[in-house]
């Protein structure tokens, strides 16, 4: 007998402040105001998506010194976001990623049971860390965290938050109006964490939440990072979508839960995915294809080759050949605030490796950034993307993606109305939400049936 | 009744747990199970709006409640718990239309940084009705729950010593710094620096960006916001204040103060402290609210608001007495105390309901439409944001060089 299907978990993440997001298209709205928030919170709850996402950063990015205005700048806070969704929409989990650098547990942990509560228990926490001094300067704590700490403080952390969310068993409110008892214990609450990074103790002022914890999702990449996933995450924000790369990573991590006494199930890999749609794979081809062109300009080109030569390129011609002066290593970098540098651990290797990708293709500047680096992640006709997220999942690449659309808010609309029905006309992908909390969308266990005392409220 | 239509004030209601005194949970109406739940909230929020109320603020703070001043009563016989007030504001946010959204935030061990883009981002959620109540915290036991910095204990009596008074004055200057970047951040972004300019590839003119460099004593924050500037500009800021050291961050840094005089003589006595602060901040041009804080027990029968005061006591075991005066009697009585408090100068009334359930209701049905009758209060929202119901222009960016000057003007023309 052949294995049963897997359910497929899909999320939507809203477009932010990179490239992804074409600003210029006549469709394109507004990245602030809650309208567009809501219509994408809607429409993902519509197609029955597993749960809304939000990235953050913590500081607006520069390059060459100055404020980076090529792409989408600057978005509202991801809790009071996240809360206001929670009026208009019944069942979408409500993923926001917070820093464990500039934020400190007790008031994390308030704002995430908070959220659970007032979602009737849909919140999760993409939990992220970071180090730099950069960001550091719109902060009482500053750059103060060496980078090779920031795992072991983000694990005590989230440790710490962990300490804090389980004071409370959740059978304390009694509100006994009768006998005048309103907490049946004076000491609920009570947490003492003493730690290399956090040193605190006392009481917690938010009563368990619906979900015990709020689901915990985790996005690094390295060694350490795919630890930390293995022993504390329930979900991983990972950036494999391709086939073969997602398989290995899949088995990978998969392969480290055993050592924390955790089943296959309980952590569940969500890479980022991209998508454009056509009546038929060639006009999405055709389509995809001018996306791509929208999405690097010429100008972006060259921003996104200093990411990589670490110097000032202005002069380059994006239509014309890559450098032929070689990056520079040195430690200051000349774009800021953003991540996708440090995936370029040799610079000088990657720039040779490029160089002779643009040669044997005849590729300008231009051409090789979008070939390199903006290829979406499904391209076709909705039974094509249909079938190819079916086969990912089906053959261990992922348990699903999160779709990352390019037009706010209504990139997403085309896929909630063509490939969703498709998914669920295969029999895997969810007709009715079978439970009102996100532990329940994404099959998780409820922290408390782990340790098998959990209160029925 | 006086034939002459009154002046109108303003009234906001403060929302605590299942009401302000503490045994007001033991009530039948007062629904204390639902206290962790959004439809509580927003039931409360959705009737203070059918009222007409300018806004609702939200009370928070970041250790458990105590009947002590300074540590916890290991009390079970009362509310202890809460959810944190941003979240609940932006929670009831998209379920009302018209109501001004004050939540409360405690300057002491937050991140001023946070907090600016938090309440822009409610009044983005909530197109313009967006405030914040800073307040401090000298409480050893929550400097605990962050482990950053060590406060002493001390009892109420205690910080008028000396050495409680150097603690109480470095946080309310670190609250005023505090508030000044907040407010900095929420100019960070001129209203026009989203330019969406195709040509050029750019989505923002970052000539319109503005680092704040803000470096005081307890923090430096560089900025700019990474929201851009809220659809008030500048979202009201409110600080209630019983002392010298805050009527000044009140008169220095506020659009609202909350104020607790028992009497028209103390009333009128606090304004004029609060006044002389404004003028010798440089502030006197600038239009300042100040509301009296009251503890309302509010029934057509003032007997029968009597008796449930004395009920409530009785369960509570002793009388409760707080900072603000405690009203017992009819929304006739109310209403008079009201206007004479307005005669001494005081500009609008936070009410603090004893029971959410039986004295909110009683401040919508009885005590509006008898300010109604008086000329007193609004027969309907007359402006979608909360600046607007408060009388407040909207403010100048203070970045912004070139369009300072109109803005200027626009704001006289609403003070005078």
């Amino acid at each position: 007998m052949s294995k049963p299907l897997k359910q497929i978990h899909l999320a939507a993440h809203f477009p932010g402040v990179n490239n992804t997001t074409v600003w210029s298209d006549p469709a394109a709205g507004s990245h602030i105001e809650f309208s567009s928030f809501a219509h994408f919170a809607r429409t993902a709850e519509r197609a029955k998506f597993d749960f809304l996402f939000l990235a953050e950063g913590l500081r607006l990015r520069e390059q060459g010194g100055k404020i980076y205005d090529l792409d989408v700048v600057g978005r509202p806070d991801t809790f009071t976001v996240l809360a206001a969704l929670a009026a208009v929409t019944e069942h979408l989990g409500l993923t926001g990623t917070i820093n464990s650098t500039f934020n400190e547990p007790y008031e994390v942990a308030r704002q995430f049971a908070s959220l659970d509560h007032l979602s009737g228990g849909r919140s999760a926490w993409n939990v992220v860390t970071s180090w730099d001094a950069f960001t550091g300067e719109n902060f009482r704590r500053g750059g103060f965290l060496p980078q090779e700490e920031r795992y072991s403080r983000a694990k005590e952390f989230l440790a710490t938050a962990n300490e804090l969310f389980d004071s409370w068993r959740g059978d304390e409110i009694l509100a006994d109006q009768a006998t005048g008892t309103f907490l049946r214990d004076a000491k609920a609450g009570s947490f003492t964490h003493t730690g290399r990074h956090f040193d605190i103790h006392g009481q917690f002022n938010v009563p368990r939440s619906p979900q015990g914890r709020p689901v915990i999702f985790q996005a690094g990449d390295s060694d350490e990072g795919r630890e930390f996933a293995a022993s504390s995450a329930d979900a991983i924000f990972s950036r494999y979508a391709t086939l073969e790369g997602g398989r290995a990573f899949y088995r990978d991590v998969k392969n480290r839960l055993a050592t924390y006494g955790r089943g296959h199930d309980q952590l569940k890999i969500l890479p980022a995915a991209s998508f454009v749609l056509g009546d038929t794979d060639a006009e999405a081809e055709e389509l995809a294809k001018e996306v791509r062109r929208q999405q690097v300009s010429g100008a972006t080109a060259i921003k996104h080759l200093e990411f990589v030569w670490n110097r000032d390129l202005s002069a380059y011609d994006p239509d014309g050949p890559l450098p032929d002066i070689d990056p520079d290593p040195g430690e200051h970098h000349i774009a800021r605030g953003r991540a996708q540098v440090r995936m370029y651990h040799d610079p000088l290797a990657t720039a040779r490796e490029w160089r002779e990708l643009a040669a044997a293709n005849n590729w300008s500047i231009r051409d090789l950034v979008i070939e390199t680096g903006n290829r979406q992640t499904f391209i076709g006709s909705p039974a094509t993307v249909a079938k190819t997220i079916n086969d990912f999942v089906q053959a261990d690449a992922s348990d699903g993606f999160i779709l990352v659309p390019h037009i706010t808010p209504g990139g997403l609309d085309v896929f909630a109305d063509k490939v969703v029905p498709l998914l669920q006309e295969r029999g895997v992908f969810r007709t009715e939400y079978q439970g009102p909390t996100l532990r329940d969308h994404l099959g998780l266990a409820h922290p408390d049936d782990a340790r098998g005392e959990r209160v029925a409220s | 009744m006086s034939s002459a239509p009154s002046s109108p004030l303003h009234l906001a209601v403060a929302l605590d747990g299942t009401g302000w005194h503490p045994a007001s949970w033991r009530e039948p109406v007062a629904r204390p199970r639902d206290l962790f739940t959004a439809g509580y909230w927003a039931d409360l929020v959705v009737e203070a709006e059918r009222g007409l109320l300018d806004f609702v603020t939200f009370e928070d703070g970041l250790g458990l409640q105590s009947s002590h001043f300074g540590d916890l009563d290991g009390r079970t016989d009362q509310v202890r718990g809460r959810l944190d007030a941003v979240l609940t504001a932006s929670r009831v946010a998209p379920l009302t239309r018209h109501i001004g959204l004050v939540p409360t935030v405690v300057a002491t061990h937050t991140e001023p940084f946070h907090i600016s883009k938090a309440i822009a981002t409610l009044d983005y959620v909530s197109t313009g009705r967006a405030g914040l109540r800073v307040r401090i915290t000298p409480r050893a036991h929550e400097a605990a729950h962050f482990g950053r910095r060590t406060f002493p204990p001390f009892s109420l009596a205690q910080l008028r010593s000396p050495a409680g008074q150097e603690l109480i004055t470095g946080l309310f200057d670190e609250a005023a710094d505090y508030v000044e970047v907040v407010r900095r951040l929420w100019d960070s972004w001129e209203d026009d620096a989203e330019i969406r300019d195709a040509a050029t590839g750019r989505f923002i003119d970052r000539d319109k960006l503005h680092y704040i460099d803000f470096e005081g004593a307890y923090f430096s924050v560089k900025g700019p916001s990474i929201t851009p500037r809220p659809p008030q500009g500048q979202p009201l800021v409110s600080a209630l204040a019983h002392d010298t050291l805050p009527y000044r961050l009140v008169a220095r840094q506020a659009d609202i103060g909350y104020v607790t005089p028992h009497d028209a003589g103390q009333a009128r006595a606090i304004v004029a402290e609060i006044r002389a602060e404004q003028e010798a901040a440089g502030r006197a041009a600038e239009p300042l609210h100040i509301f009296g804080d009251l503890v309302i027990f509010l029934d057509d029968d003032p007997a029968a608001a009597a008796s449930r005061r004395a009920r409530l006591d009785d369960l509570a075991g002793e009388p409760y007495l707080g900072d603000a005066r405690v009203f017992t009697g009819s929304p006739v009585q109310l209403a008079d105390l009201l206007q004479e408090l307005q005669s001494a100068g005081l500009t609008g009334f936070r009410l603090r309901p004893a029971v959410h359930g039986h004295d909110l209701p009683a401040i919508t049905s009885g005590l509006v439409p008898e300010l109604q009758r008086r000329g007193a209060f609004r027969r309907a929202y007359e402006a979608d944001t909360l600046r607007g119901l408060l009388g407040l222009a909207r403010p100048a960016n203070r970045y912004a060089a070139t369009t300072a000057a109109t803005t200027a003007t626009a704001t006289a023309t609403a003070t005078a």
